[in-house]
């Protein structure tokens, strides 16, 4: 095992043993989301109007309140690993390690605020 | 290579603006029915049809849906291995374009019929648009 050219460092050494995991939770991530959305989409037409009453005693059903937290944790995890690839394709020098930190802080920090909003409005919206 | 390309921008687009206006929609609804109001002021009528900017984030975000979604297909089934000869993979490309075009103006037709049917329960003619 040399020092020299990068493949030269790695030969020998074997897999990491985790090169599939980004490409698997994609996928999952993407049939789950199919699911969901049109759910979502479905769902939201469905409501006679989108008034403050009507999506609030909607979201504040187990049945609604479940598969939105649901979509939010696929919906954000999948777009968290298509927007690294982006910015892996597009992005070589150090700005990349700076775009890559505010993609997990976004995301988290995004998806903290969304499912708490859900519960909110779940837990408090119990329409009399 | 195009729809490759489409994938990758309403991936990204849907990423931004559609969580943007998702979180600010959920955050308004949890905020309570005054904030709620606002939020959607800024993207309806009075009569709760969509305005301007409503129709270009409605249409825009659900036409960048329909064509992640069938694009993403396109992945799953060249993942399987199928559809790379030549002439599959161009139709099934092109496909994917007109599947998401299509399923966006029928999702959108319905909605203005549905609000069309319910809006003037009075005994204006049914078809007339008052904006």
């Amino acid at each position: 095992m040399g020092n020299g050219t990068h493949i030269g460092r790695v030969r020998g050494l074997g897999a990491a043993h985790e090169g599939a995991h980004h490409w698997v939770t994609q996928r999952l991530t993407a049939g789950s989301n199919l699911l969901l959305m049109l759910w979502l989409i479905v769902s939201l037409v469905r409501l006679p109007e989108l008034s403050y009453g009507v999506v609030q005693s909607w979201l504040s059903s187990p049945w609604a309140a479940v598969p939105m937290i649901l979509l939010v944790i696929s919906v954000f995890n999948h777009f968290r690993l298509g927007l690294q690839v982006v910015i892996e394709d597009y992005q070589h020098d150090e700005t990349r390690i700076v775009l890559m930190s505010l993609l997990n802080y976004f995301t988290i920090a995004a998806g903290t605020f969304a499912i708490f909003s859900i519960l909110k409005v779940a837990f408090t919206g119990a329409a009399a | 290579m195009t729809v490759s390309i489409l994938h990758r921008v309403t991936g990204s687009g849907m990423a931004t603006v559609g969580v943007i206006v998702f979180l600010w929609w959920l955050g308004a609804l949890a905020a309570g029915e005054r904030d709620y109001a606002r939020f959607m002021d800024l993207l309806t009528v009075k009569s709760g049809a969509p305005n301007i900017a409503g129709y270009i984030l409605g249409i825009g975000l659900t036409l960048s849906f329909f064509q992640h979604m069938m694009t993403g297909i396109r992945h799953f089934v060249m993942d399987a291995g199928a559809a790379f000869e030549l002439k599959a993979n161009k139709s099934f490309a092109v496909l994917t374009v007109v599947v998401s075009v299509l399923l966006t103006a029928a999702l959108w037709g319905y909605i203005t019929y549905d609000q069309l049917k319910a809006a003037p329960a009075g005994n204006a003619p049914i078809a007339v648009e008052t904006k």
